[in-house]
């Protein structure tokens, strides 16, 4: 059922019976690498933060990130901060629930971004993934796994934008370095 | 204690001789199934109905009525049958053929000495046309009740099939319930798609259409609560793009229902609902400010670009870009407009009945609640100060409700506000205003609580606001005549410092309450009209020191004042206006909201023009208190 997305990758987010989608989960996982050698079970902490960026005709109109956990318009909500990565595997970490019935008639993109607050690059991340979740229902719409990450510290994931009278979510998988959302503004732009 | 049950919450049930009434607004069917500890129904005979009215334990009316009354004992229904179901069912032919257009029918269990157990509205019924409304059932030997509420949009057949029942013998009761039989197309959409009538109105149903449900997973889980965030109901259109320029098209959202909320009482369930109307309010404006703002700032973007633009800057050219410009920032604000009307229509008609279901704590004061007072024996979790109003949101007004006890004190402020010129022709009536606005306040501080659980004691330093305290003197209602003069003042500020100072004493002590005889054990609200007229210093440093220490071991504070006329003090005397909640007399928008930071508009909770209500409540209070000593 689930598509794993690859970069560049398009998929509507159309229900197969036809209705459009009415709410989805953007869920964030991830766990840190071990390290090898003497005191291997000490790993190091990874802070990743996911944030999305609502944008009006390619001007950024509001955030949501750990420090402002819901829009102001209440459409997209946040489920708070994760400073650790996960414990168990598999289940989301961090998660921004999008209520895409209320998103403002102007907001027409949506870019969900991670990033490393705590400097690591993605190399010591591992088992990270990042999925869109039918928040009616459960399902896993997409996923898109960050293995194989490099030398960088953020990764803009992917947008949902408005295509006709429903959604679609693009994957962008477009690497880049930051602490924080602000750091990949530029980044973003050229996505849009 | 009747239990207010929502969807899926079970309850124990303490007696087994129940009466069921069940009150629709329209006649309906009402009957019963037993099953066994799966939930089978082994055929007709196992069904109550108005064909067949009397069971074993169990008799249901022979007729379809507005007012039902079943008759249930328990202890008479064979051991077998471990559940019993009352279902109820909208007859085939005449008048509507969904709930979702008929009121809310309402259950409640009562037991043989009438008291009244549990109580449970089916709400958030839509296509349906029959619906199991509650489930008796044993539990290791002991019965519990539980809110059902599970619909069936082909009607009482496909209600009986999901039962077991065989669908000759569904067919009988229904023949027997003097229902035409069903539609032959309606019968074969059931037999096709067994999850239909559930599964159209669950969102969490992730039953793949065409399994067969299994058993026991019938009972539809959803909470009602507020299906606005997240979930709402499938049945609204998708609101984006041009959809939401036609809000009516589609289904209508589930009619909103009073307490609609969590919480562990109705009071609690009220009070959150309001909150979460107040905060849809805060967030449904943000969006369409910020999409309106959005569109004026591209307009003006893009009639700077068309002036720019030296090819287009002369000849017809440019009109038209500036028109086509205007135009798009019109669609667009239109857009957004009729995003916020549908919300403000939902929420408008959610308030219309959360209103008169407020208890006399959270209503204003030309709710019939009032009408009816009686001093209550628990105080209530909260007080509703005033309305709250956004431009874009008239005619709805959002009840401004703070917790009791009060955390900080208040103050009414009698000093300039940002009035239209003329609207208040001199001071004093403002000042009247305020202290009228102080009276209603403490009134209503005094109506909510107990008898002799809350006490107002008043320093009127120059007599000004006699006229206003009228209401509570004229019923007797002060535990003391209005201080006046600076000894009247520091006799008051005293006797109540004191009396801070010994309730720490007794909290520190371990012995919360302990207090001396002559000192009241009524929590205190201290009403100081035009502060800080009369206060010396000392006076001024005991009234900061109740300002900081009062609320907790409950002395409050309500100052009628207008802070220019402490201009002497500097800036010695910011900390407590700080400190205090600011309230005004007359509608003004300063009360900004936790989520957006809106500046809400607040009116004043008081009494209609010419209305007595005041004196008839305090009546009632001074009543009470004469009894209550």
């Amino acid at each position: 059922m689930s598509v794993n997305l690859t970069k560049g990758q398009a998929i509507s987010l159309e229900k197969n019976d036809g209705g459009t989608l009415t709410a989805v989960r953007m869920g964030l996982g991830w766990q840190a690498a071990k390290r090898r050698g003497l005191f291997g079970s000490r790993t190091r902490e990874i802070d990743l933060d996911a944030s999305a960026v609502l944008f009006a005709e390619k001007q950024p109109v509001d955030v949501v990130f750990f420090r402002h956990l819901v829009s102001d318009d209440g459409s997209v909500r946040h489920t708070g901060d994760n400073l650790v990565g996960g414990v168990g595997q598999g289940g989301d970490d961090e998660a921004i629930l999008v209520d895409l019935q209320r998103v403002p008639v102007h907001i027409d993109q949506i870019v969900f971004t991670v990033n490393s607050f705590t400097g690591q690059t993605f190399q010591e991340v591992e088992n990270a993934f990042c999925r869109l979740v039918d928040e009616t229902n459960g399902q896993e719409l997409a996923r898109y796994t960050l293995a194989g990450g490099g030398e960088y510290t953020a990764q803009i994931m992917a947008k949902v934008h408005r295509a006709g009278s429903g959604w679609t979510m693009t994957a962008l998988g477009t690497p880049a370095n930051g602490r924080t959302f602000q750091d990949l503004m530029p980044a973003i732009l050229p996505h849009l | 204690m009747t239990a207010e049950l929502v969807r899926g919450q079970n309850h124990p049930l303490s007696q087994v001789r129940l009466e069921i009434r069940i009150s629709a607004g329209v006649p309906v069917l009402a009957g019963a199934t037993l099953g066994d500890e799966n939930g089978t129904v082994h055929g007709a005979q196992w069904v109550a109905h108005p064909g067949a009215p009397a069971l074993p334990g169990v008799e249901v009316a022979r007729q379809a009525a507005v007012e039902h009354r079943l008759t249930v004992d328990l202890s008479a229904v064979p051991e077998a049958v471990h559940r019993v179901d009352v279902f109820l069912a909208l007859p085939a032919g005449a008048g509507p053929s969904r709930f979702g257009a008929v009121p809310a029918p309402c259950t409640t269990v009562h037991g043989p000495d009438d008291t009244e157990l549990a109580r449970y509205t089916v709400t958030g019924l839509d296509t349906e046309a029959a619906v199991i409304a509650l489930e008796l059932y044993r539990r290791q030997g002991a019965w519990k009740i539980r809110a059902m509420g599970q619909g069936y949009a082909d009607g009482l057949p496909a209600l009986l099939a999901d039962q077991g029942l065989r669908e000759a013998d569904a067919l009988a009761v229904v023949r027997g319930a003097t229902i035409p039989g069903p539609d032959p197309m309606a019968s074969h959409d059931h037999d096709t798609h067994p999850a239909h009538g559930a599964g159209r109105r669950n969102p969490y149903d992730t039953r793949v259409p065409g399994d067969a449900p299994a058993r026991g997973s019938t009972i539809d889980h959803t909470h009602p609560r507020r299906p606005r965030h997240l979930t709402p109901p499938p049945s609204s259109p998708p609101a984006t793009g041009g959809a939401a320029a036609s809000p009516a098209t589609g289904g209508q959202p589930a009619p909103p229902v009073a307490g609609d909320a969590v919480g562990w009482s109705m009071e609690e369930r009220l009070y959150n609902q309001v909150w979460g109307m107040f905060e849809d309010l805060a967030r449904t404006t943000a969006a369409y400010r910020s999409a309106v703002d959005f569109a004026d700032a591209r307009l003006e973007k893009e009639l700077d670009q068309a002036l720019a633009d030296p090819r287009a800057r002369l000849g017809d050219g440019n009109a038209a870009v500036r028109e086509a410009a205007r135009t798009r920032r019109e669609q667009l604000a239109d857009r957004a407009r009729a995003v916020l009307d549908r919300d403000l229509a939902q929420l408008i008609a959610e308030s219309e009945v959360v209103e008169p279901a407020l208890p006399p704590a959270y209503a204003r004061w030309d709710n019939p609640v009032w009408r009816g007072y009686r001093v209550p024996a628990e105080p209530p979790m909260a007080l509703r100060l005033g309305d709250l109003h956004l431009p874009e949101s008239l005619p709805l007004r959002i009840p401004l409700l703070a917790v009791l006890p009060l955390e900080h004190g208040l103050w009414i402020d009698s000093g300039a506000t940002a009035m239209p010129e003329g609207a208040f022709a001199d001071s004093v009536a403002l000042r009247r205003s305020a202290m009228e606005a102080a009276v209603a306040l403490a009134a209503r501080l005094l109506a909510v609580h107990p008898a002799g659980e809350f006490a107002v004691r008043v320093i009127d330093p120059a007599g000004a606001g006699a006229r206003a305290l009228r209401p509570l003197t004229g019923a007797g209602l002060l535990a003391a005549p209005p201080a006046s003069g600076a000894a009247g003042v520091a006799e008051v500020l005293e006797r109540l410092t004191r009396r801070v100072d010994l309730a720490q004493m007794a909290v520190r002590g371990g012995a919360a309450g302990a207090l001396p005889d002559d000192v009241d054990a009524a929590q205190q609200l201290l009403v100081v009209n035009d502060f800080p007229h009369g206060f010396d210093d000392r006076a001024v440093t005991r009234l900061r020191y109740l300002a900081d220490e009062g609320p907790a071991v409950g002395v409050h504070l309500l100052l009628v004042a207008d802070r220019a006329d402490t201009a002497g003090y500097g800036p010695l005397l910011d900390p407590l206006w700080r400190s205090l909640m600011r309230l005004t007399p007359v509608p003004d928008a300063y009360v900004a909201d936790p989520w957006v930071g809106h500046a809400w508009t607040y009116e004043p909770a008081l009494p209609p023009a010419g209305s007595r209500i005041l004196e008839q409540v305090l009546g009632e209070v001074a009543t009470a208190r004469t009894k209550y000593k």
